[in-house]
């Protein structure tokens, strides 16, 4: 099944593509809409944003395959990204890590059972001075401790209905 | 605390992402002056220049002098690239500057097109910042509504436009030439210059990259005079400079500092020296890409681009990683070694293989594998890799781990020899072993399944 953005959101497209001398610059623009619909890009969409911007399909797989921003695949409801870069090393990014590894079953790079986490380690995120780090979604949460991490999960987990509690 | 923020005061007034907070505080008044007095490019130019001002990105070149390189007897449009991509570990200045105080970036940019003509601007935000990126669209809304920016601009002649662009996770985009192909839609790969952007930059026009703490400097120093962007710092570093500093300190945040500041003042008093009363082991006090310090070339230095150079390391963009007795450096390195292996672009072999060379080897002396000799296996890849490629991010990997390894060669030689940290008496990584039979898990992990995300191409119309 081909993916389409919705009508709005390919007004919005056109609308960006004048921002710029020419519409290859909006591939990355276009790729954040389609991103901010379903959380991660793919062939479809690259498909998609070729035809809305009328540029050879390769120029969107080109700019696909370099920038790790754009997840290739689902990555389920809550996408984790941990800074595990050396502000966040100084201050236990790699305890947080094992710890969503060992306490939650949060595989890196892999989908939970549930579909609900994807986790995977990012580079400095630019938030040092409150370290660790991590990104769900596109929220950042600073300052962390093992106690919050656990108050996240669960909290994620509850408000899709999953938890335990529930 | 006793520093205040002066050029920067905006960041610590309450709601001055809201256009009447800024205007009650002077904002904009400097951008009417210019449109209303009609006072000229050259002469904006002339005061940044007299002002000092260099840029804060990472390179130090004066801004002023930049500018008037731009071409002016062209037809091409001329273009202002803000750079926002911020990546550099232990950098976290410009997110306080687009999420607490957007306009005075906004009219710095304004100030700085107007002086060398440009008619487009873009604000380059790094992807993940998703919150300072939709502040600024909202301070961008609200200026073009108050008719600072748009067509004909409070009655001058003058147009110029400023829209905001996202990049991606890509640490290289930060490079000004990167930064251009990335804007144009292209893989972030720095170009071979010359040809300068500001002669051929954005699609071959005319185009200067700023930092966007250069760029928020701009309205302060119109507004005193560049004498007083002078009373502070020395002749060749002029004002002050904001440093973010993180790492094992107890006050960890962004400061604005007067160039050649006492550092040990600044460490004991501001920052609140080392945390939990430990004692300093080593700083790296750019970002980092800059060479570390040890404690005594640390507290020699003053604050400034040229105290920091004699003391055997740089200024580069500010962000102060501070690192405590108990930090293992064979650790840092490795940290370093996988970050700049991961964000090489791979246009250059000495980068894209000497990165991941150095990456693997320090790996290996983390598992107690290293060969005996490895050091100087390092050091020639260092060589290979210094001064033999198109853009600063080789050299990067090179600065820090090279003065790690001179100037705390006891704790790699100790891991090396007995395959385990000074620190912590422990080996990091497990020894590579031969793979058992039964390697692979009774259960895979639930990786997405292709057929999720793979599109079928010879059902559409664009495979024929
Ligand atoms: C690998 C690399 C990464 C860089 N990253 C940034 C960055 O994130 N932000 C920035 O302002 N400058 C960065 N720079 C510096 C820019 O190339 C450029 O010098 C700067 O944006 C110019 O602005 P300025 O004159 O105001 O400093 C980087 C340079 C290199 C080589
Ligand atoms: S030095 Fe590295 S990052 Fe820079 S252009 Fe060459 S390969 Fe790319
Ligand atoms: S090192 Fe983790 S946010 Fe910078």
């Amino acid at each position: 099944m081909a993916f389409e953005l919705t009508k709005e959101k390919q007004e919005l497209v056109k609308e960006v593509i004048t921002h710029y001398p020419d519409p290859r610059s909006a591939i990355l623009p276009a790729m954040h809409i389609v991103m901010d619909e379903r959380g991660w890009v793919g062939d479809d969409g690259c498909q998609h944003v070729a035809e809305l911007l009328e540029v050879p399909i390769i120029y969107v797989y080109e700019a696909l395959s370099f920038y790790t921003y754009f997840p290739k695949h689902p990555v389920g409801k809550y996408h984790i990204q941990v800074c595990h870069n050396i502000a966040c090393n100084l201050r236990g990014s790699e305890e947080l890590i094992e710890h969503l590894v060992n306490k939650h079953g949060i595989i890196e790079n892999a989908l939970t059972d549930d579909g609900l986490f994807y986790f995977n380690r990012v580079e400095c995120l630019g938030a040092c001075g409150n370290a660790p780090v991590m990104q769900v979604n596109d929220e950042y949460y600073e300052d962390l401790t093992l106690e919050e991490v656990d108050k996240l999960i669960e909290g994620f987990k509850k408000s899709s209905g999953n938890g335990k509690n529930n | 605390m006793a520093l205040e923020k002066i050029v920067f005061k905006g960041i610590d007034i309450p709601g001055n992402t809201d256009l009447k907070v800024y205007e009650e505080h002077g904002g904009y008044e400097q951008w009417k002056k210019i449109l209303k007095d009609k006072i000229t490019p050259e002469e904006v130019i002339e005061i940044v220049k007299k002002s000092g001002l260099r840029g804060r990105g990472g390179a130090g070149f004066p801004t002023g002098l930049k500018w008037s390189f731009v071409p002016q007897n062209t037809k091409k449009e001329k273009y202002l690239l803000c750079n926002c991509d911020e990546s550099e570990p232990g950098t976290f200045k410009d997110r306080e500057i687009i999420e607490k105080s957007p306009h005075q970036l906004i009219e710095g940019m304004l100030i700085a097109a107007y002086a060398f003509q440009g008619g487009v601007s873009y604000i380059y935000f790094r992807g993940e910042f998703v919150k300072g990126w939709k502040i600024c669209e909202a301070a961008l809304a609200q200026a073009r509504e108050a008719g600072y920016i748009g067509e004909n601009i409070l009655g001058s002649g003058w147009n110029h436009q400023v829209w905001t662009h996202r990049g991606a996770g890509a640490y290289i985009c930060g490079e000004e030439t990167a930064l251009i192909n990335s804007m144009e839609g292209k893989r972030g790969e720095p170009r071979i210059k010359p040809p300068f952007p500001a002669v051929e930059g954005f699609y071959k026009s005319p185009t200067i990259v700023n930092n966007v703490e250069t760029l928020t400097a701009v309205p302060k120093i119109l507004e005193n005079g560049p004498e007083w962007y002078h009373q502070w710092g020395t002749e060749r570093s002029t004002g002050t400079k904001l440093w973010s500093c993180c790492g094992h300190i107890s006050n960890p945040g962004v400061y604005e500092v007067p160039m050649g500041y006492s550092m040990k003042k600044f460490f004991e008093e501001e920052l609140g020296g080392v945390w939990k009363d430990r004692a300093l082991k080593a700083v790296i006090p750019g970002g980092s890409s800059t060479p570390a310090m040890t404690p005594e070339e640390f507290f020699a230095c003053k604050m400034d681009y040229e105290s920091i150079a004699e003391h055997g390391s740089m200024l580069g963009s500010g962000g102060m990683i501070v690192m405590d007795d108990q930090t293992c450096l064979v650790e840092v390195a490795e940290v370093l070694a996988q970050f700049y292996h991961h964000e090489s672009c791979g246009q250059c072999t000495p980068c894209r293989e000497g990165t991941g060379w150095v990456h693997r080897i320090i790996q290996d002396i983390e598992r107690g594998q290293a060969q005996p000799d490895v050091k100087n296996v390092l050091f020639t890849v260092f060589d290979e890799i210094f001064g033999n490629t198109i853009c600063p991010l080789g050299d990067s990997i090179v600065m820090p781990i090279k003065s790690l390894m001179d100037k705390w060669p006891e704790e790699f030689d100790y891991y090396i020899k007995e395959g385990k940290s000074k620190i912590t008496g422990k080996a990091r990584r497990p020894k590579k072993k031969e793979m058992p039979d039964n390697w692979r898990r009774e259960k895979p992990f639930n990786y997405p399944k292709t057929e999720d995300y793979y599109t079928d191409f010879s059902k559409t119309a664009h495979s024929n």
